[in-house]
């Protein structure tokens, strides 16, 4: 890992009516860095990741990649879109396509790729999540699992700067989480830079290079899995641990 | 005996007929495809305007029978433009097709209301236009979802093509009343015509409804809409 | 003549005496479309065997064939066999049995929504079938089914036109002579129009307003009315 910065997230405001669901969120991430986003549901988590690639525009503040604006880009954000990948908590594969045209459609009409190339690609970013057995299954016919890793596949053929992992298993049973955890480990070691919102703590504990504990519309505590693990200070980050994980024994 | 001979003499005459019936239903359906995708697309993603003015033209064009419409275009509208010079076949033709696309456009809307937000997210996520995602990713779902409901306008266009008889298009009922009126044999002939208009409604159905299983995806649109 | 003397003393007087024949028709139509829809629904439902291939060949060659053929057939074709009606006569008739062809099909559909529960309650109480379907089946279907239907009688009103083909005057052709008369085409049928745009609507609202007051709670699933 190296200390350049790819992404610059400063002072992120978001309302929806009257409710504030972000009050000024702010953070640098490195390239080749891992951040995992916790916190009560409803924190604005999500929100926060769709406000970085402007889904979801933010009412103040800005967003960096590469020392570019991403905030007010106005058309070019579809440019930097294809830099920040997104996978989504219900995958929103294209249903009409197959895992392999899922993964081809944006290299076809964004990046403007020929056929034979783009298949090459798609079928490449496949292999990478191991899922170019598949390649010619629609989205119905794969596990919850299997559509993730196409979604993950899908993200990666745009060959992005950083991806957001928006609740990547929330909707998956354990087993199926398993395996979409371990793409995403993968990744990881091979330098991916990459924005985690996640319930799962053993994926933080291992995986994150920081853990950002979010609360009320603002980053509470921030530190690595260590200091969180040990550090007598992270209170409020612990009080939550440790709620997730007495659910879990239930 | 008399019957068939009579039937088998005007047979090439009964086959225009059919040909005219089938060239105005299939003129319309196209015609219909192509204002009524686009008109769909602007109710759904349109200013505001926009979407009040498609509107009224499917209020307009929905609230009328399609007599009054085939009247008012070709006795009317038309002469009105200038137009005056064109075949009925046309404007039978373009009215039936300015009438479907207002339906038309109601079934396309349903469809593209029905795919979930998370496939226009995702497509922009990956740096797609709207006009990019609307093309690749929500027509191409939606045109599978309306299949079904745009088959079942082919039997009603089918079915009011005859009206074009009330402007002299020389469709299938036109024809038949020239039959009856020249050979007065009534009965046979009416009720063959209505056979024929009947093996063409089911027919054509039965063709849709193989192209809808050809295009099916798995999992995906079965039974919606 | 100026276009206000014309739409006031000439268009909207003979509008006014085709609409009401237009009104007739459908009155005349409407009922019977919808008893006749209802047998034919239940007929194809439960009467088994010939009774229900009897409907269900019925509606497949009544929507198979075109209504101005139909009208043709009842007006032109059935006096060579003997019968004669007179246009408005053939008119209603044909009407009804399109009506009714159309109904049939939305009342299966909403019989067969009914869950077969209530079937088996009512006769475990000791009603017969026929009770049963009457009683109970029935009137849970015949609401489901309201914006099918009234869709179909917004259809009606639109083809109760097709009676000018035929040589009844109502709306529409009455529209038509007064526009050959006078040369004024346009004029004529944009009048003969809104008139019939406003029955739609009005329609529309009605229905819209009936839906509400037979719904019961917890039956109705955010239908919307009849479309336009």
């Amino acid at each position: 890992m190296n200390n350049d910065i790819v992404l610059r997230v400063e002072d992120i405001h978001k309302s929806f009516g009257d409710n504030e669901v972000l009050r000024g969120v702010s953070f640098d991430v490195r390239r080749g860095e891992t951040k995992v986003f916790i916190g009560p549901s409803g924190t604005g988590k999500s929100t926060l990741l769709r406000c970085i690639n402007q889904l979801t525009p933010p009412d103040r503040g800005r967003v960096w990649l590469d020392g570019e604006e991403v905030t007010n880009s106005g058309a070019r954000i579809n440019y930097f879109r294809q830099k920040i990948g997104m996978v989504f908590q219900n995958f929103f594969l294209f249903d009409h396509l197959t895992a392999l045209k899922n993964v081809e459609l944006a290299l076809l009409k964004v990046r403007g790729m020929g056929k034979a190339e783009a298949r090459e690609k798609a079928l490449n970013e496949l292999r990478q999540v191991g899922m170019e057995d598949w390649a010619d299954h629609y989205p119905a016919e794969l596990s919850g699992g299997q559509a993730q890793r196409v979604s993950i596949a899908r993200a990666l053929a745009m060959d992005p700067d950083v991806i957001l992992f928006d609740e990547p298993t929330s909707a998956l049973d354990p087993e199926l989480t398993r395996e979409v955890l371990e793409v995403m480990k993968k990744l990881a070691g091979e330098g991916m830079t990459m924005l985690v919102v996640t319930h799962e703590m053993g994926f933080a504990c291992s995986v994150a290079n920081e853990v950002l504990f979010m609360e009320n519309g603002v980053v509470a505590e921030q530190g690595t899995p260590d200091q969180l693990l040990h550090d007598p200070q992270y209170t409020r980050m612990k009080d939550f641990i440790g709620r997730i994980d007495s659910r879990l024994g239930d | 005996m008399d019957v068939l001979l009579i039937l088998i003499d005007w047979f090439p005459y009964l086959l225009s007929g059919i040909a005219t019936t089938l060239g105005l239903v299939l003129s319309a359906l196209g015609l219909g495809l192509l204002l009524g995708l686009p008109m769909a697309l602007g109710q759904v993603y349109g200013s505001r305007p926009v979407r009040w003015v498609i509107g009224i033209y499917v209020w307009f064009f929905r609230g009328l029978p399609i007599l009054v419409l085939l009247f008012l275009f070709w006795f009317g509208i038309f002469p009105m433009l200038g137009l005056g010079a064109l075949p009925a076949f046309a404007v039978g033709a373009v009215v039936l097709g300015l009438r479907g696309a207002a339906y038309q456009s109601q079934i396309f809307r349903g469809a593209v209301q029905s795919i979930g937000e998370g496939q226009m997210i995702a497509a922009r996520s990956l740096g797609m236009s709207r006009l990019t995602a609307i093309r690749s990713v929500i027509l191409p779902q939606a045109m599978r979802i309306a299949l079904p409901g745009w088959s079942n306008e082919y039997p009603n266009i089918l079915t009011d093509s005859a009206v074009c008889y009330a402007i002299g298009v020389a469709e299938l009922l036109t024809i038949t009343s020239r039959m009856v009126t020249q050979t007065h044999i009534t009965m046979p002939i009416y009720l063959a015509a209505a056979g024929i208009f009947i093996i063409l409604n089911y027919g054509g159905l039965k063709v849709l409804h193989g192209l809808e299983k050809r295009i099916a995806i798995p999992g995906f649109g079965s039974g919606a809409v | 003549m100026d276009l206000a003397a014309f739409t006031f003393d000439i268009l909207l007087p003979a509008l006014m005496q085709g609409l009401i024949i237009t009104l007739q028709l459908i009155a005349c139509s409407a009922p019977f479309g919808l008893a006749f829809g209802i047998a034919i629904a239940v007929g194809r439902q439960y009467g088994g065997g010939a009774i229900s291939w009897l409907c269900k060949t019925f509606v497949f060659l009544i929507k198979g064939t075109p209504l101005l053929l139909l009208l043709f057939i009842l007006y032109f074709g059935f006096p060579a066999i003997g019968i004669t009606f007179t246009a408005f006569t053939a008119s209603v008739v044909g009407f009804i049995l399109c009506n009714a062809a159309y109904n049939a099909e939305y009342i299966r559909g909403a019989l067969i929504s009914i869950k077969d529960g209530q079937m088996i309650a009512a006769q475990a109480l000791g009603m017969t079938r026929w009770q049963a379907i009457r009683h109970v089946v029935l009137p849970q279907a015949l609401r489901r089914a309201i914006p099918g239907l009234s869709n179909e009688f917004i259809y009606l009103i639109k083809y109760s036109s097709l009676a000018y083909m035929i040589t009844v005057i109502e709306l529409s052709g009455a529209g038509k002579l007064v526009a050959t008369k006078y040369f004024l085409y346009t004029e004529s049928f944009a009048a003969v129009g809104i008139v019939y745009l406003v029955l739609v609507t009005i329609t529309t609202v009605a229905v819209n307003i009936l839906e509400k007051r037979v719904a019961i709670p917890g039956t109705t699933r955010g239908t919307t009315a009849a479309q336009l």
